[in-house]
């Protein structure tokens, strides 16, 4: 069981939600049954966002595993210039 | 990404539409979007006929949209010996008529630097009737590095402690938690602060009416999607096809990669970049990703190319080809339980590739995750004519952390170019409005640029922390250099001016205005 932080524009997205429990081997799955959990998120998670995994921050690879115990974030999609 | 987002504008199909990059120095956000290209697409639809549309200077100015303008308020508490105890912002970023400002970095950055216990940062997309802002160089950083900087050097001043030291004392560090939220991996902040405060520039004496500032800056960096295909030539030399344009040389850089990786002479590699068709896809060049992600690309594509040369090395001898290794440039048996071979030169091994099997290429497909953050430490010296508020720079030095500098000399450029972009935005550069709402400078005669003779030397110190995510340690670093100039240059012209500069950009007007509260407020004081 993975602990889930949802930073910034996604925890007011979540209804102020920011910590979650959620059970999830792979960043797809994380994303998955975040979607389920707070259905509100639905539109931020289909525009992208991204997962950091112990501090190492993914934005597309969903088959990136999820150790038991890790430190995840959720974080808007990084973009930049 | 110009491609795609035309073929859905357009409603094509992507295979029908193949976009070849120009040449250009840097992207600084302008690729992230599209203007002309999709109507030019349409009329040629239509037409049957090439279309050509330039956008001249006043309609790049009205309709391509400037970064953001803010207001800010910050708050950080201390103790006496200098712990920063708690920091809160309130962040008003102004984002044209539409949502989309780049709020929310610049209150995931605006307190990156420090280790901090406690904080509050509030963000508010501001929407007004202008024109919708676009990404420019990390976007939203600079603007909540000024106001955060700037405070600490009050505080440093207040307790009477170094700036330096205040900011050592207080930075983030690898494994600590950043004020975003993850744990920071390995990072390089405190390197930066402590080559600076070993420059000679930190030590150097001031004269009357001069000033120094100092400040950090962060930045994320990522990677993405990436491809990358290397072809060996029937001479041995080797062609670099590449997706993302060229930015600040960086083809130089993958041909540095390719030659290490395939033990040959730099100049035995050529890069070129190629059009959308040619390759896998490519991410946009942004987030300062290009050497990190087509590096990695590049690297692993060498490494491709290498396990192949194995296999036609071992063809050609007639022995198994995890009998061969590959060790400077050659091919040699592995042991002398392989076999007593001369090694075979890549030129050898390509000159009989008909032979052994056709064309020898390698190449790579990957997301390239595992971007380091990057951070910088900037230090400025200015003088302030208190007659006309005019700001000279006299010296400015760059230290930022590059995990591994490929090409110091592109490194270098990419550092000073951000601080001379960074200073035209602290001293001069402003979209100014009307009364009608109209946009009044649209065109570089009114919107003043520094040019060289406004500019020292940019000098630049390399830290290299590796990013344990690249092969090499590669750290972007195209967008850190732009996040600190606009608080090094605040925290330096106010020093100068003996009155803090809390309003961008600090024209000669702007200052001497602040210089004349100043001296009016002491005056009503000692009545």
């Amino acid at each position: 069981m993975a602990k889930v932080v949802l930073s910034g524009s996604l925890k007011s997205a979540a209804g102020g939600r920011q910590d979650i429990e959620i059970e999830a081997k792979t960043i797809r799955q994380l994303l998955a049954a975040l979607e389920v959990e707070c259905p509100s998120l639905a539109d931020h998670l289909e525009q992208g966002v991204a997962v950091s995994i112990d501090g190492q921050i993914f934005r597309d690879d969903w088959s990136r595993e999820i150790p038991p115990d890790a430190e995840v974030f959720v974080l808007p999609r990084l973009a930049a210039g | 990404m110009v491609r795609d987002t035309c073929a859905q504008l357009c409603g094509l199909d992507v295979s029908r539409l193949r976009v070849t990059a120009s040449e250009i120095g840097g992207g600084f956000g302008g690729k992230t979007t599209v203007f002309i290209e999709p109507v030019a697409l349409m009329l040629s639809k239509k037409s049957g006929r090439p279309v050509k549309i330039v956008m001249d200077r006043t309609e790049v100015f009205k309709a391509t949209g400037p970064t953001s303008s803010t207001a800010m308020k910050v708050r950080i508490g201390a103790t006496k010996d200098g712990r920063i105890t708690a920091g809160a912002a309130e962040l008003c970023y102004q984002g044209g008529a539409f949502p989309g400002s780049p709020v929310e970095f610049g209150a995931m950055s605006a307190f990156a630097c420090y280790d901090l216990e406690n904080l509050h940062v509030s963000g508010y997309d501001v929407i007004v009737n202008r024109p919708k802002q676009a990404a420019y160089r990390a976007p939203g950083a600079p603007m909540s590095t000024f106001a955060v900087e700037s405070v600490i050097d009050e505080i440093a001043d207040k307790l009477g402690l170094d700036r330096i030291d205040f900011r050592l004392k207080n930075a983030a560090k690898s494994g600590g938690r950043s004020a975003y939220g993850p744990t920071f991996g390995t990072i390089g902040l405190a390197e930066t602060l402590q080559a600076a405060k070993a420059h000679p520039h930190y030590t150097a004496p001031l004269k009357p009416g001069q000033g120094r500032g100092v400040a950090c800056g962060f930045w994320f960096n990522f990677g993405g999607q990436t491809s990358v295909s290397l072809n060996v030539q029937m001479d041995g030399t080797i062609g670099l096809s590449l997706g993302t344009p060229d930015i600040g040389g960086s083809r130089a850089s993958m041909c540095l990669m390719a030659a290490e990786e395939l033990g040959i002479p730099y100049d035995r590699v050529r890069a070129i970049v190629t059009d959308t068709a040619s390759l896998g896809f490519n991410d946009t060049s942004e987030g300062s990703r290009v050497t990190f992600s087509a590096g990695m690309a590049t690297i692993a594509a060498s490494r491709d190319t290498v396990a192949k040369l194995c296999e036609r090395a071992a063809k050609m001898w007639g022995i198994p080809a995890d009998a061969v290794i590959w060790e400077n440039g050659e091919a040699k048996p592995s042991g002398s339980n392989a076999g007593d071979f001369e090694p075979l030169s890549l030129a050898a091994i390509a000159a009989k590739a008909g032979n052994t099997g056709g064309p020898i290429a390698g190449h790579s497909e990957i997301t390239a995750d595992g971007a380091g953050v990057s951070f910088a430490t900037h230090l400025v010296d200015s003088e302030v004519d208190p007659e006309t508020g005019q700001v000279k720079i006299l010296r400015y030095t760059v230290v930022q952390d590059a995990g591994k500098a490929i090409h110091p000399s592109y490194v270098e450029g990419q550092f000073q170019g951000g601080a001379a972009q960074g200073i035209g935005w602290a001293l001069n550069e402003e979209y100014v409005y009307g009364e009608d709402g109209r946009l009044q400078n649209a065109g570089f005669l009114d919107y003043r640029l520094p040019v060289a003779s406004d500019l020292p030397m940019i000098d630049t110190v390399i830290v290299e922390v590796a990013n344990p995510g690249h092969p090499y340690g590669v750290r972007g670093v195209g967008e850190t250099s732009i996040v600190p100039p606009l608080a090094a240059v605040a925290n330096s012209v106010s020093a100068a001016a003996g009155v803090r500069l809390t309003h961008l950009p600090m024209s000669p007007p702007r200052v001497r205005a602040a210089i004349d509260a100043a001296r009016e407020a002491g005056k009503q004081a000692a009545e």
